[in-house]
């Protein structure tokens, strides 16, 4: 029916339309503009996440940070293989001793004689799962319930945060302790609590920037096209609002550790002879001024961690946006 | 004439940014005597504003200025940060482009007048409030009482840009910079705020270096005119004589930069294309839990009829409903009434109904900077109707098309995996028009294409619309406040204001006979007749 329209695809010599399923078909030879662009642009066919990897990779902060930090999680997950001691073996000649090379304390032990690099890792295990699993639940249901109430907008809005208020105004600990009285005392009931809390906060930044980006033209010019809802969400709205989401979680992380760390303080938490950055630190407080290696190692752990989140984040931000070169 | 007022000598200013240096002023060399205007006129990128920001010292610390700035025989480049407080707002003061954002929002603007009274003069209690209320009266603000102790947001932007002269008379300078001051207003406000200038300047004898990129301005305001580009001073000298026989390329380009000639109307017999029967458009302002909502009508019940290679040009100032009814009429935005494209009723069709006619209804954003997403590649962004309506199609044939269509709207078709950011605004345009092209649509809507645009660019994004027009017989609706585009482009106008059309017709009989008198003022504020002449 659209007969005037078709003079389209006739005059580019090689842009030759849709030759119909043909395997490869000829690839438009380039043509001669072609030469001019400068080659510091980025190369042929990327996605934004191949640029993104190759920004990042040019950021030296954020890959010693990624180096460093793999290094921690490698190190926690098979250091307790090779360390000679258990998570709650004593050992008998040996309580609160210092950084020593004799029967392998490499790191002292702690006030019952137990080895303190093996409990650091033990523990690391659990804050770092814990601080993973939580920030990547609040990072996929804040970014996504964000995103939809934000872009509906109007009455579903309304009703979406609403939700997210009265989940606010629940009180947190009562909210464990119920947990734990339906369920029992469990490790996944940590994951659970944090994730349905920390996800909130989330949602709410991403519904500011949904409602800010909804109002630009390029998402209208998307409904123009007539994409689908889902893809604007997803290919416009959530890219665009990247920025602060990836700041927030890398500020998730080290809060969930803490939380985490309060609730085993309160015995809602991991269980001795089971630990974590948080509780070691704890203990590690208390016996500062006698034994200060109980609070320096598995703080310096943590502390190492969260800065190389921080770079990290910073160096992610940055690489996500193709405006810082 | 002894001394200038104010004689900037050789002034240049480079920007050390981590990438390098960059030099945005390179000696710049030009004096305003008392109570003269000096237009100081350049495209985006020109420098100009640099340079006044340069004469308030205002620029940012990673700025090395050479050169001298002599302000009553005074180096502003050499004198103390002390010193230099003293001079502006009272011996120099300034407006800039956006009176949205110049004002603080949580101050009444009695107030904020009457700040710069209190630092300068010492004038406090009474003797401030009497002064501020002479001054608010002066740049014609009605009701001067009550509006002391409005808030910014209360006020119209023409009204805005009132008070930001106010506060810059406050102190009665010697030398007035306004950096654009007019470019966010409409033109009949923008016509007003001239004329307020104008007698303001001969009342206070003051000085005024007028920065803009507007040459009909120019040619009406200004006694002597510099033309910046590229950083430099290509032209100066007295306006009259620069306009009438301009001597470097680069002004003959700028002045011979409106847009000309007259569109090829569309064969009387052509079928229609788009119809629309008492359109209406209402946004809720306020709900309520009982007794019905609040109402805004934006667009109150419009008929118009376009067809096939016609292009319709709407009209009217901010507010008047121009780009709500472009937004209404491709069901963008849910209206009452009658729409019907080709043998198609648009009204009952919902969002899924709509999307196969989507491919033939495709827009033009106004804003260059604001309609492409920032973090796809241009191909991306090209390329995302394809995926909508042929989504048969590969990649490769998908990249073919993007090609085909960056050739078509004149772009390299090698930039294609570059990201917005890394073009110019005129390029950007070049590339949102290609994304609806891709589609092969039928019906444009252009809404304001060109008005981000600096008048060189303007002119040949214009000429690509129009080429396109013809190769394809598209059917344009344009929306634009500027006139002279309009008439350069459109088979038909139509006036709007207030969300009614107020008069409607074929291009030459509303440019040359308005019968309404708001179209009268429309024209005459656009300052057309002279560059019809021209």
């Amino acid at each position: 029916m659209t007969s005037e329209s078709k003079p389209y695809s006739g005059d580019n010599a090689d842009g030759a339309p849709l030759p119909a399923g043909g395997p490869n078909p000829p690839r438009a030879p380039e043509p001669e503009t072609t030469a001019a662009p400068a080659a510091s642009a980025a190369p042929a066919g990327e996605s934004l996440a191949r640029d993104a990897w190759r920004r990042l990779s040019q950021n030296r902060a954020a890959m010693a940070s990624l180096a460093l930090l793999i290094a921690i999680i490698l190190v926690c997950i098979a250091g307790p293989w090779f360390l000679p001691w258990g998570l709650a073996e004593v050992d008998w000649n040996a309580f609160g001793t210092g950084p020593t090379l004799e029967n392998a304390h490499f790191l002292g032990t702690d006030a019952n004689g137990r080895d303190l690099l093996t409990r650091v890792l033990y523990g690391g295990r659990v804050s770092l799962s814990v601080a993973l699993v939580a920030s990547f639940v609040s990072l996929v249901i804040g970014v996504l319930y964000g995103a939809i109430s934000g872009y509906l907008g109007g009455r579903v809005d309304n009703l979406m945060m609403r939700f997210v208020d009265i989940m606010y105004s629940l009180p947190f600990m009562f909210l464990v302790i119920l947990l734990m009285v339906v369920f029992g005392r469990n490790i996944f009931l940590i994951y659970a609590a944090i994730g349905a809390v920390e996800w909130l906060d989330m949602a709410r930044i991403v519904r500011g920037q949904t409602l800010a980006l909804k109002r630009r033209e390029f998402i209208e010019a998307a409904h123009a096209l007539g994409v689908r809802d889902t893809k604007i969400v997803t290919r416009h709205l959530i890219p665009n609002a990247i920025g602060p989401v990836i700041i927030y979680v890398t500020l998730t992380v080290p809060k969930v550790i803490l939380l985490e760390s309060f609730l085993s303080f309160l015995g809602l938490g991991v269980q001795e002879p089971l630990t974590s950055w948080g509780v070691l630190i704890s203990e590690g407080v208390d016996m500062m001024e006698s034994a200060p290696w109980m609070l320096l190692v598995p703080s310096f752990f943590l502390a190492a961690t969260l800065f190389c989140l921080n770079f990290l984040g910073d160096g992610l931000r940055d690489a996500l946006d193709p405006r810082t070169r | 004439m002894t001394q200038p007022l104010l004689d900037v000598d050789k002034l240049s200013v480079t920007f050390q940014l981590p990438t390098g240096p960059v030099t945005a002023v390179k000696d710049v060399s030009f004096s305003i005597a008392e109570g003269e205007t000096l237009a100081l006129v350049g495209e985006s990128g020109s420098g100009k504003s640099v340079t006044s920001t340069a004469a308030m010292r205002l620029l940012p610390e990673l700025a090395k200025t050479t050169g001298a700035i002599r302000f009553n025989g005074e180096n502003l480049l050499e004198v103390s940060a002390k010193r230099m407080r003293r001079v502006r707002g009272n011996d120099i003061s300034m407006i800039f482009q956006e009176p949205m954002t110049s004002l603080n929002p949580l101050h009444r603007i009695g107030r904020q007048i009457g700040e710069v009274l209190v630092k300068h003069k010492g004038l406090k209690g009474d003797a401030n409030r009497r002064r501020v209320l002479e001054l608010l009266n002066q740049v014609g603000i009605p009701e001067p009482e009550r509006r002391f102790s409005s808030y910014p947001y209360e006020l119209s932007g023409g009204q805005r840009q009132r008070v930001m002269i106010a506060m810059a008379l406050a102190c009665e300078p010697k030398l007035l910079i306004a950096d654009e001051p007019t470019t966010a207003l409409d033109v009949t406000v923008q016509a007003q705020i001239l004329d307020l200038l104008k007698s303001l300047q001969t009342q206070y004898g003051m000085a005024i270096l007028f920065i803009t990129h507007d040459l009909s301005i120019v040619r009406h305001f200004a006694d002597h005119v510099a033309v910046m580009r590229q950083g430099e001073v290509v032209e100066s000298g007295r306006t009259v004589e620069v306009f009438d026989a301009p001597q470097h390329d680069y002004t003959r380009m700028l002045l011979d930069a409106i847009p000309r000639g007259r569109k090829v109307p569309a064969p009387a017999d052509a079928p229609v294309m788009l119809s629309a029967r008492d359109v209406k458009v209402r946004f809720t302002t306020k709900r309520r839990l009982f007794g019905g909502n609040d109402h805004f009508e934006a667009v109150r019940g419009i008929d118009l009829t376009v067809r096939r290679g016609e292009t319709l040009g709407i009209v009217g100032e901010s507010g008047s409903g121009k780009s709500t009814l472009g937004r209404a009429l491709l069901r963008l935005l849910k209206s009452e009434g009658d729409i019907r494209f080709e043998e198609t009723d648009l009204a009952p069709l919902d969002k899924s109904g709509m999307r196969p006619l989507r491919s033939k209804l495709q827009v033009v954003f106004q804003d260059p900077f604001g309609s492409l997403s920032p973090r796809m590649t241009v191909g991306d962004i090209i390329s995302e109707g394809l995926k909508v309506h042929r989504p048969e199609m590969n990649r490769r044939q998908r990249e073919a098309e993007v090609i085909a269509a960056l050739e078509e709207v004149a772009l390299d078709p090698g930039m294609r995996n570059r990201y917005p950011h890394e073009f110019s605004g005129g390029q950007r345009q070049r590339i949102a028009i290609a994304r609806a092209l891709i589609l092969k649509p039928e019906l444009l809507l252009l809404d304001e294409p060109t008005s981000a645009l600096d008048r060189s660019v303007q002119v040949r994004v214009i000429d690509l619309l129009r080429d396109l027009q013809a190769k394809y017989g598209l059917t344009y609706l344009f929306i634009s406040h500027d006139l002279s585009v309009v008439r350069a482009l459109s088979d038909d106008v139509l006036v709007m204001k207030e969300g009614r059309v107020i008069e409607q017709g074929p291009v030459e009989t509303i440019f040359t006979s308005p019968k309404e008198p708001y179209t009268q003022a429309l024209l005459k504020a656009a300052f057309l007749e002279e560059e019809v002449a021209a």
